[in-house]
């Protein structure tokens, strides 16, 4: 094959133009190393005994034959775990190591280290548990009946996590004032994250007694505070070090592999250790997306003005918290959708229940509250006899809006010009011709959805940053990535911030990726805020750190020049400093040598403005997260069709229009948008996720079906980009905005196709063949 | 049993199980980690490799059949310092993510512009069907293929 040499890249990194992104370099050529492929010398493998019941108490555990077997180091069980044996940041409710009860299939009941993978294999088949199986539940409605079995015992609302109600004007009873009303019950399906790189790390113990470990996590230094306290050991005492991670999408936002590692660590006589979830595991014990049923009730006036919401929402987070609380609060913040609705009533309740743990995901409850809102607005929009499009138009919130929870937007809102932009687009100009020219045996729809999405943690849990930077000894710039890439591209927009300010290429910078000893807590690779919190602290350590390299360069001038000069007269170049009247430079390297170690590094802390907006409804929510001040906006227009003899969907194109502030790297932007919408493809149409009795049917990929390159429609995203203050260069967050309206695009395009709206699960051919069929649309063999 | 075949191109003999498999021989005891797992049932596609040329799913394979063969995993695709076309093409498109199906999607790549050098972009998407990716949803990756097709065509003019 032909080759080339790498790129030069002495070239200066600019804000909103697309620079390559330095770790595609290495990721290319296999070099870069993922938290999977570190193996240690002399490393052991930890793996664990899972439970066999969806709801069991534990009755015995006899580790003895395992422990006897050739190769094993260690059996344990929670009688080995001397903390809280508690996991969770709201609530701590997960054991690491079952202790007593099993609340869902395939729950964590022993611990194993030994020589090879094939010991270990034969050692946890060995370990020999007796249950005494209990009732269970799988249903979240008949988990809220007081006669239901209840998972934990102690909490004041049975299985109810949380519950909340937001009510704005007059509340559902301004529906009967309404000209137009329509309902609609959506049940949406689970959803796996399904990263390609199964949870992984690896541990050890380092000789002051520090549990060291390299781990795909998306929360390294929240990590240690989960780990000290189930553990009962000093948060100091852990260094979490967070390479590029190979995806996670939310499901790493938290402790996956991180308790079974430290505690392995402690048991294995001085060995390193290592772990990586087999893709079955990774099913049975990786967190997924909240299933949620819903309905919806909105109304409008005669002129197609939205007047009043009722509306529910209820998630289902499994055997443990998690983040369903949080996932709920914003939930329902969004339940109303992107629009003015002056009198609303949003009910919502996220319920434990003997199935898998649901935690974070891309969009984080917002996939499911946009299904329900812009299924509503569409069926509404048709019984009024209104444009699908003008109609959002009409209603569309703006600066000054006050949204259906009630929250005031003083922030950018591009909404409107999201809505003119698809609504100038060919695909939707010419959607009617595109229709009318449908192939035999297919009928064509065009689907849209609105939607918006907050940025950060809200008002309570501060979103900050704490950024680091350095001019090193030899005159490089040192940046250290404080908040974990897990793919997203964030490190590379964390060097271009620099380089912008600096004017450095990426040839005399470096970068330190997420590591508790050497980088800054600047809290979770997540909620549309990595590069939003990150960079805004950035910003500021580079300004610092420019402002000392020119007043020392100053010093150096004035002393070749034998004048007194001024820091105006100086520029930054690649590498080196320019005096402009006289034309001298010196070396970023020499600076760097008379500068002293402390005032070589520049630190800068950060944490974003908050909504102050002190709300008279949906008080308990507040501590979860609502209500929030920044919001990045989105309309999803797709164009599909419908085989009407397999009823099989073809997404044939979707255009994303997104308001996510200024871009500061259209590709790393682009990535993002696309990558998002195709996970929508997904959730909408492929990942037909099944559970039996708490038991995951689906539990590999030949039955978990991921959209292949031959799925995937042609997408096109537009850009509005409106400066947001808050932002770092103008931007919003962009990770989640592209994925929240897919599915409610999607579904209103199979109900403009063929006339009927499927409301339960997973979009799947099987469902809408049998949908044609009871329609009579169905094509006669 | 001992396994004598070529691995990068140079001469490799392994002592190891028959049945070991090639995922593992090549991270585990030849330190290949370029050489991804993440199904280990032959439904994604990053732990492809080249076998005579051919991509091959590495975690369906055995030791033992490597015997004799010519294996080009992710680390031998490049010179020292350089990249392959496909490899400066996925770069320049942004068809890199997260990167843990990068080294077996450029495998595949390879083997696909040797079958056919001028693919259409709904021929790449057929083509690259058996390597699942969660992050691109895949557009930027046919672009760099088209992009790298385009560029090979014209160094070979």
């Amino acid at each position: 094959m032909f080759q080339s040499s790498r790129p030069i890249t002495s070239e200066p990194l600019v804000i909103g133009r697309s620079a390559p992104r330095v770790d595609a370099l290495t990721k290319v050529t296999g070099e870069e190393r993922y938290a999977a492929d570190y193996y240690p010398e002399n490393y052991l493998w930890a793996g664990v005994k899972r439970a066999a019941y969806p709801h069991a108490r534990i009755t015995g555990i006899d580790i003895s034959q395992a422990q006897g077997m050739s190769g094993v180091v260690s059996v344990l069980t929670s009688q080995d775990v001397l903390g809280s044996n508690r996991l969770g940041i709201f609530e701590k409710d997960q054991p690491i190591l079952a202790d007593g009860i099993v609340r869902h299939y395939g729950e964590a009941v022993a611990l194993v280290t030994a020589e090879t993978k094939e010991v270990l294999e034969q050692a946890l088949a060995a370990i020999v548990v007796e249950y005494e199986p209990l009732a269970a539940v799988f249903d979240p409605e008949e988990a809220q009946n007081k006669n239901s079995v209840i998972l934990h015992p102690g909490r004041a609302d049975g299985n109810t996590l949380l519950s909340g109600e937001i009510s704005c004007g007059r509340g559902a009873a301004a529906l009967a004032d309404c000209a137009f009303s329509a309902e609609v019950s959506i049940e949406l399906n689970w959803q796996d994250h399904a990263f390609l790189e199964t949870e992984a790390g690896v541990a050890w113990l380092e000789e002051d007694g520090t549990i060291a470990m390299i781990v795909s996590t998306q929360t390294p230094f929240r990590d240690r505070l989960e780990l000290a306290e189930a553990l009962k050991i000093p948060p100091t005492k852990f260094r979490v070090m967070a390479p590029y991670l190979g995806g996670a999408f939310g499901g790493k936002d938290g402790i996956t592999v991180q308790g079974f590692l430290a505690l392995a660590a402690l048991h294995s006589a001085g060995r390193p250790v290592k772990m990586w979830y087999s893709r079955e595991e990774r099913f049975l014990a990786g967190t997924k997306r909240h299933p949620a049923v819903m309905q919806y009730t909105l109304g409008c006036d005669r002129e197609g003005v939205l007047q009043a919401l009722d509306c529910s929402i209820l998630l289902d987070t499994g055997a443990y918290s998690a983040m369903g609380g949080e996932v709920l609060a914003l939930a329902m913040e969004h339940a109303g959708g992107s629009y003015c609705i002056p009198h609303t009533l949003i009910k919502g309740a996220v319920v434990y229940t003997n199935n898998p743990v649901a935690s974070a995901f891309r969009g984080f409850g917002i996939p499911q509250a946009a299904a329900g809102i812009e299924q509503a607005v569409d069926e509404l929009a048709k019984l009024a006899g209104f444009d699908p499009l003008q109609f959002r138009l009409k209603n569309a919130v703006r600066r000054g809006s006050v949204t259906p929870a009630g929250v005031l937007l003083t922030q950018t809102v591009g909404l409107e010009e999201c809505l003119a932009k698809v609504g100038e687009h060919r695909l939707w100009r010419e959607r009617q011709a595109w229709q009318n020219s449908a192939p035999p045996f297919k009928r064509r729809g065009v689907g849209l959805a609105a939607c918006y999405h907050a940025v950060g943690f809200g008002p309570v849990i501060p979103d900050y940053a704490n950024a680091k930077l350095e001019l090193s000894p030899d005159g490089r710039i040192r940046v250290y990535g404080g908040v974990v890439d897990m793919g997203q591209g964030n490190a590379a927009t964390y060097m271009q911030i620099v380089g912008h300010i600096l004017f450095q290429g990426c040839d005399n910078m470096e970068l330190v990726l997420p590591d508790t000893s050497r980088t800054l807590p600047s809290a979770s690779s997540s909620a549309s805020r990595t590069t939003f919190t990150y960079g805004n602290a950035l910003t500021g350590a580079a300004n610092i750190l420019k402002e000392r390299i020119l007043a020392r360069a100053l010093l150096m001038f004035s002393f070749q020049l034998l004048e007194q000069l001024s820091v105006e007269d100086l520029i930054l170049l690649p590498g080196r400093i320019l005096h402009q009247p006289s034309g001298r430079e010196v070396p970023l390297k020499m600076i760097a040598g008379f500068m002293d170690d402390s005032e070589r590094t520049a630190t800068y802390s950060y944490t974003c403005p908050v909504n102050k907006q002190v709300l008279p409804t949906g008080k308990n929510l507040r501590h979860h997260g609502y209500p929030h001040r920044v919001f990045s906006y989105g309309v999803q227009l797709v164009r599909l069709q419908v085989d009407t003899l397999t009823g099989e969907v073809e997404v044939c194109d979707l255009l994303n229009c997104i308001d996510a502030g200024c871009v500061l790297n259209p590709q790393v932007f682009e990535q993002q948008i696309q990558g998002g919408a195709a996970q929508g493809i997904g959730y909408a149409l492929f990942e037909d996720f099944a559970l039996k009795e708490g038991q995951i049917m689906t539990n590999d990929f030949s039955t978990y079906i991921l959209p292949t390159a031959m799925d995937m429609p042609n997408m096109e995203t537009v850009v509005v980009a409106l400066a947001e203050d808050d932002g770092p260069y103008g931007m919003k967050g962009a990770g989640e905005i592209s994925i929240d309206g897919v599915l409610p695009a999607i579904a209103n395009g199979v109900a403009d196709s063929s006339g009927t709206r499927i409301t339960k699960g997973t979009l799947t051919g099987e469902k809408i063949l049998l949908a044609l069929r009871q329609a009579g649309k169905e094509a006669v063999r | 049993m001992r396994v004598k075949f070529i691995l990068n191109g140079k001469d490799t003999i392994v002592e190891t199980q028959s049945d070991r498999r090639v995922v593992d021989l090549l991270r585990e005891d030849l330190g290949l980690t370029g050489v991804k797992e993440c199904c280990g049932a032959g439904e994604c596609g990053a732990c492809t490799i080249l076998v005579n040329g051919t991509s091959r799913l590495s975690c369906l394979m055995l030791a033992a059949q490597l015997e004799g063969m010519e294996v080009t995993t992710i680390e031998g695709v490049a010179p020292e310092g350089g990249f392959a076309i496909v490899q400066q093409t996925f770069i320049d498109h942004g068809a890199v993510q997260c990167g843990f199906c990068t080294p077996g999607m450029v495998l595949a790549v390879l083997d696909l512009l040797q079958r056919n050098p001028q693919p259409t972009s709904e021929e790449i998407r057929a083509g690259l069907s058996g390597n699942l990716c969660r992050c691109t949803g895949y557009q930027k990756i046919v672009e760099a293929v088209l992009a790298a097709a385009a560029l090979l065509k014209g160094r070979r003019e």
